[in-house]
């Protein structure tokens, strides 16, 4: 009873499937922006891989310098906070002294009134808008992401986001013109339609280094790319060092479960 | 149950004596996974894929009552809390990438577990219930990993349980009204959340309800093996402790290393850059796809795109979706050859392995964007995988003709230690 039942349910699949083998045509719809779409450079940084990666302060440094003086105009950064900035190599006094360069929102303790106050070490980054609405307003309808966990949050990571970065060029002559950059949008290849309401954000000599690194975009790229890695997960290398730990006892002890599993067979065949 | 050659649990402490009166648990597991249970002695590598399962899922509970303690299932701040897992929480990261991993790490495991079942007959009688609730687990994992997979309330989160409740509008008349009943509303939100991370915490328990019964179903013909065999005397046995405690004991700890090496190194690579995103009902991602585990099933989905009969394609692909998984329910019944080791069925064995490469290719076409040749590659996938259950097998277990088979286990294990050692000597 099973078998036939079955045979028929299975030839109603099938004949449904050769159907629709016989009705969708073999052929894609060109996509003429895939022609033009780049796969993102690579990016190599000293947090890569898994053979003793660490993390680069100084660039990380440099990096949120670039993010403070560029990027923060319109992107928040919110799950990171003051105190997390340890990690990039500063001290205490220096991060209170880095809190206090921002205002944070907050209640006046008098009238309950909506007021600002020097941020301390536990606030987070402040948004550069008050909420979605005022974000789109000031960006002709484009909302700048958080950039907290943006190399883990685009296909291509770090790659993608660097490439971004550099990526922006002059439209190539043989565009079609429904491809083309309309009013407010910039040509970059990167870019998934390849065209981006974010204008070139960064231009040659833009932030000044204290350590005397010269800030060429490609430079300020790859450190915002840098900083921005470790925004995304600011445990990445302790998770690295820590799974060296783990893998190594685990090793040991599965051999010494492979020792004892073939001493307790040693006179059973099998 | 079991055999008669089966050791007797004797207590010797008087404190295990009075136990033993009261409550015997100590009886119980000495009967079923100590020195009570005898097991063929031939099993291979394969076999040691279910007590793997076991662990994944202990693995999985206990990770998740953590994150449990510091997660918030409230739409407005899940995915924070997620983060906060992730940056603040001590060892959160640890807790919250392995309870990630360990879901992958439970799929693959119980893939190789399924397919163990399929090459050997595992399925086949004496054993056809411990295969039912096998499937019925199989079932209830994939409910708990999809709405495991909605909770940190990402793009995927939502757009995932947006495509998968929308199955359920794919039936006629009662489609919508089903399906917003299971949302809570018109689209996955607060209310969707709340439910899907209720039952996420109550189908683990409910999974290792099964697991006992498929245990317990097991023991009473006992274990198979790779000859399909049955056990017939006492020298085709060995108790199930210590021999196969020290042998799954290797098997966790090669388990652990490459769950390890995933967690800590690389996390991240079987999951999707778009769930850490918020989610927003608002923007769609550009390519929804489930999580790898789900991705034959997906392209099963996607294959049917015509409207056969006054059945349109969307619901076809619903009903051979849900059908792909539901006719495992009927595989004892299917195949009719009281053969059960594909070692003695040549025939079978060529479409077992055409099988395998068959949902692999199903699975590389899930993840693919709805274009050609993934299209035509995923339909002909799926003309093969209903074919080989409904059309192929219930042929080839009639006309097949056996190779010849050994009289029993241990002259197998004799047999070819005979051709080792004969080999051994000619190379020698």
């Amino acid at each position: 009873m099973v078998r036939p039942l079955g045979f028929l349910v299975g030839l109603g699949f099938i004949t449904a499937l050769v159907l629709a083998i016989l009705t969708t045509p073999l052929s894609n719809e060109p996509n003429v922006a895939h022609e033009f779409h780049k796969h993102p450079k690579h990016l190599k940084l000293a947090s890569d891989g898994i053979l003793l990666p660490h993390w680069d302060q100084a660039q990380l440094q440099r990096g949120m310098q670039v993010y403070k003086e560029v990027c923060s105009a319109c992107h928040s950064l919110h799950h990171v906070a003051f105190r997390d900035i340890k990690d990039l190599g500063y001290t205490e006094g220096q991060i209170k002294t880095f809190a206090k360069g921002f205002q944070v929102p907050s209640i006046n303790p008098d009238t309950g009134e909506p007021a600002t106050r020097d941020g301390l070490p536990s606030d987070y980054f402040p948004s550069p808008y008050a909420n979605e609405t005022a974000a789109r307003a000031a960006n002709n309808n484009a909302l700048p992401p958080d950039l907290s966990l943006i190399t883990k949050a685009r296909e291509g990571g770090k790659d993608y986001v660097y490439s971004l970065l550099t990526g922006f060029q002059n439209p190539p002559a043989n565009l079609p013109a429904e491809l083309k950059p309309g009013t407010g949008l910039h040509y970059n290849p990167y870019f998934a339609n390849l065209n981006l309401a974010m204008a070139p954000p960064l231009t040659e000599g833009q932030v000044t280094y204290a350590d005397g690194t010269k800030a060429t975009v490609d430079q300020m790229s790859k450190d915002v790319t840098a900083f921005l890695v470790w925004t995304a997960e600011p445990k990445l290398i302790k998770r690295i060092m820590v799974g060296y730990a783990v893998f190594g006892f685990l090793l040991i002890f599965t051999v010494l479960t492979y020792l004892s599993y073939r001493n307790i067979w040693a006179d059973k065949k099998h | 149950m079991s055999f008669p050659w089966a050791k007797p649990y004797e207590p010797q402490h008087p404190l295990m004596k009075w136990m033993d009166e009261k409550l015997p648990i100590p009886r119980l597991v000495y009967n079923a996974t100590g020195p009570g249970y005898p097991v063929p002695r031939n099993l291979n590598y394969f076999w040691n894929f279910g007590v793997l399962a076991g662990a994944a899922l202990m693995i999985q509970i206990i990770t998740g009552i953590v994150l449990a303690m510091h997660y918030a299932a409230n739409a407005g701040v899940a995915f924070n809390s997620v983060e906060h897992i992730m940056r603040d929480v001590n060892a959160g990261w640890f807790i919250r990438y392995a309870h990630m991993n360990g879901a992958s790490m439970f799929f693959i495991v119980v893939y190789l577990h399924i397919f163990r079942g399929l090459y050997y007959g595992s399925y086949k009688a004496p054993r056809e219930m411990v295969w039912l609730l096998g499937v019925v687990i199989f079932l209830l994992m994939m409910a708990t990993a999809f709405m495991g997979y909605v909770l940190p309330w990402g793009q995927m989160s939502f757009w995932g349980a947006q495509v998968i409740t929308g199955f359920f509008s794919a039936i006629p008349v009662v489609g919508e009204p089903v399906r917003e009943w299971l949302l809570g509303g018109f689209v996955p939100d607060n209310a969707t959340l709340n439910r899907f991370f209720s039952l996420h915490y109550l189908l683990p328990f409910v999974i290792l309800g099964v697991i006992i019964l498929h245990i317990w179903a097991l023991h009473i013909p006992g274990s198979s093996n790779p000859t399909g065999i049955e056990v017939k005397d006492e020298q085709d046995t060995v108790p199930f402790h210590p021999y196969y405690t020290a042998k799954d004991g290797f098997g966790v700890g090669v388990f652990l290393l490459v769950f390890v090496a995933l967690t800590f190194f690389s996390p991240n690579t079987l999951g999707h850059a778009d769930n850490y995103i918020p989610a927003n009902s608002l923007s769609t991602p550009a390519h929804i796809v489930p999580e790898w585990y789900f991705l034959p099933f997906y392209a099963i989905l996607k294959a049917f795109t015509f409207n056969f009969l006054w059945i349109d394609a969307k619901l076809w692909g619903v009903i051979a979706m849900f059908a792909s998984i539901a006719l495992l329910f009927f595989l004892p019944w299917l195949d009719s050859s009281p053969i059960k080791s594909s070692n003695y069925r040549p025939l079978y064995r060529i479409f077992f392995w055409i099988l395998v490469f068959d949902v692999l290719l199903l699975g590389l076409c899930g993840m693919q964007p709805a274009e050609q040749p993934w299209v035509i590659l995923s339909q002909l996938g799926a003309i093969y995988y209903f074919a080989h259950f409904l059309v192929i097998l219930p042929i080839v277990s009639r006309i097949e003709r056996p190779l010849p088979m050994p009289n029993s286990i241990t002259e197998a294990v004799l047999a070819k230690h005979a051709t080792d050692a004969s080999s051994a000597s000619a190379t020698a």
